[in-house]
């Protein structure tokens, strides 16, 4: 599977606080969610963001509460895939269970630039930024990890499974 | 290859011999945990694929988020895991006002639910609190937890540890906050990244349970999958009071790390340097010395959550406040982590001494920790909480503040109107 879309860039240990404040946790409508996605660090994000777009980011993404309201949010906002230098490790997990794709490459997020067109080959772990002609190698998944990601998480994996 | 404590856990609760760095395993669990945010999600999923729990007895469902209810939507997710806990006959969902009830991780060990060796998972990234009894213990997300309830398993990757070793006695006032604050600050909010923070040395002997509970509650806050502290008198002691039945009965397991285990890494902290700490917006490893912050005004002072709500916390707090009065232009916010800690601060007369002084007291709740309800922030408001999350919005407004603190500094910026210590006020 590929992706592509211009990269929303942001800094180190993005919690999940800011990707979805508590104060809207009292629903976990993925529509009602997306709609305050990222708001305390970029009130610009939700208005800006296209399906497709790409989440680059520094160490520790997603640090904090087990909210899997957090990859929910941006899986719905329309976020194709999150790349980071590394994620804080529930975040991680959760990701995987609602098939939002991650992808750890600490040189990717030093080379590539916010609105940089870019587009990731998840079986290669190719992470090809189109606007400076760069392209960086993060680990790929093994399959059953993409076959969950495939599937839209682990629910409707485990159902196809049955 | 030695194993360290948290990979001796697992590997036992695999039914496994050895375990390694790295290794994928499936463990059985002790218990599942969920709140009122996280467990609604579970039951949906659950429901939605025709499960039933595993075990009505190993369970855990706590409302404790948005309790009591803040508004609507907040009380139908209540509602969600009131039915289902009905339903479901699920023996450990604490109803408030229910003997028993409070913050999740301040009523489940003192209620007894945890015990050394246990393997417990819970759908809130503090569940990591349970280590200070010798417990495996870390948080998940909430697909996570309705496998685990459906099951009572899950897997892991066993990971390697931070070895903690604490050395001496701890100063006057100096709490567990202080502690764990003071390790985030060396290590940083990921220096135990997907790693175990094992604490070890003979400075744990002088560290009441209290204290490890708050210094686990916060391994989160260091990227750690779990704390631990090793089993000793205190944890026996702590685990007779708590569950004689449990404890008398020997079921339960003390796992002690392998000579040869292995390390990523090893910090050593003298206890006795370690200064009453504050950790400045946004960050828990923005730490600095308290007695060094001059001239930072407050406009509001949080003591309770699941990281300073439990006896001894409100009763420093008491002890600090007793004949003095909150400044007036701080709001300051009691919450005890429990109907029992409640019961006996009130029996104790602690209730009354923070009346006196202009302390507002309220039922137990996570409530402004996450700003939720009962202390949300307004635009460039500046609180000292003794909760464990400083991050932007935290409690409220996106330029609101939020400095962490132990109960001593805490109490005592309270009554001085801005970030202070003990010696200041008393």
């Amino acid at each position: 599977m590929k992706v592509k879309g211009s990269v929303f860039k942001y800094g180190e240990n993005i919690d999940t606080d800011v990707i979805i404040p508590a104060r809207f946790l009292t629903t976990a409508d993925p529509e009602l969610l997306k709609i305050h996605c990222m708001e305390d660090l970029d009130g610009e994000f939700i208005k800006k963001v296209r399906p497709g777009d790409i989440i680059v980011a520094g160490k520790n993404f997603g640090c904090g509460s087990s909210r899997e309201h957090a990859p929910v949010a941006i899986k719905a906002s329309g976020i194709s895939c999150v790349i980071a230098e590394d994620f804080a490790r529930i975040f991680y997990r959760n990701s995987i269970n609602m098939g939002l794709p991650i992808l750890e490459c600490k040189e990717a997020y030093e080379g590539i630039d916010n609105g940089d067109e870019v587009e990731v080959d998840f079986e290669e772990g190719l992470i090809i930024d189109k606007t400076k002609d760069l392209v960086f190698k993060a680990k790929p998944f093994p399959p059953f990890i993409r076959n969950i990601i495939d599937a839209g998480g682990l629910v409707e994996y485990t159902k196809g499974n049955r | 290859m030695g194993m360290t404590m948290t990979q001796k856990i697992l590997a036992y609760h695999a039914g496994l011999d050895n375990v390694s760095e790295g290794d994928l395993i499936e463990a059985g669990l002790d218990m599942v945990l969920g709140n009122d945010v996280t467990a609604p999600p579970a039951i949906d999923i659950l429901n939605n694929m025709g499960g039933r729990v595993f075990d009505k007895d190993k369970v855990i469902l706590v409302p404790d988020h948005f309790t009591p209810n803040k508004d609507i939507r907040s009380a139908e997710l209540s509602k969600c895991m009131r039915c289902f806990a009905a339903d479901n006959d699920i023996k450990h969902y604490y109803e408030l006002g229910d003997e028993g009830h409070g913050i999740e991780h301040v009523i489940i060990p003192d209620n007894g639910l945890v015990f050394p060796g246990d393997a417990i998972i819970g759908a809130d990234s503090h569940t990591c609190t349970y280590g200070a009894v010798g417990a495996f213990a870390t948080g998940v997300g909430s697909t996570d937890l309705a496998c685990a309830m459906a099951s009572g398993k899950t897997w892991f990757k066993v990971p390697e540890a931070v070895k903690v070793v604490l050395k001496g006695k701890k100063n006057e006032y100096v709490t567990g906050k202080d502690i764990i604050l003071h390790l985030i600050g060396l290590i940083g909010v990921d220096g135990a990244l997907y790693r175990s923070i094992e604490f070890t040395g003979d400075g744990v002997h002088d560290l009441s349970m209290d204290d490890r509970l708050t210094i686990c509650n916060m391994a989160i806050e260091a990227g750690g999958k779990n704390g631990i502290f090793p089993v000793d008198e205190v944890t026996l002691a702590y685990m007779d009071n708590v569950n004689p039945a449990r404890f008398t009965s020997g079921g339960y397991k003390a796992f002690v790390p392998d000579d040869d285990a292995v390390y990523s890494s090893t910090v050593e902290i003298d206890l006795s340097e370690v200064p009453l700490t504050v950790a400045l917006p946004h960050l828990p490893s923005n730490t600095k010395r308290a007695e060094d912050i001059r001239d930072m005004k407050i406009d509001q002072v949080v003591i309770g959550s699941c990281t300073n709500g439990r006896i001894s916390d409100i009763r420093m707090a008491a002890s600090i406040l007793k004949d003095r009065k909150v400044a007036h232009s701080v709001r300051c916010i009691i919450i005890p982590g429990s109907r029992k800690v409640y019961r006996t601060a009130l029996e104790e007369g602690l209730i009354s001494i923070f009346e006196k002084a202009g302390c507002v007291i309220s039922t137990p709740t996570c409530g402004p920790c996450l700003g939720a309800h009962m202390g949300v922030l307004a635009g460039g408001e500046r609180c000292v909480s003794t909760t464990n999350r400083n991050f932007v919005g935290r409690m409220g407004a996106k330029d609101s503040e939020v400095i962490l603190s132990g109960v001593p500094v805490a109490a005592s910026s309270a009554i001085l109107g801005r970030v202070g210590t003990p010696k200041e006020v008393l």
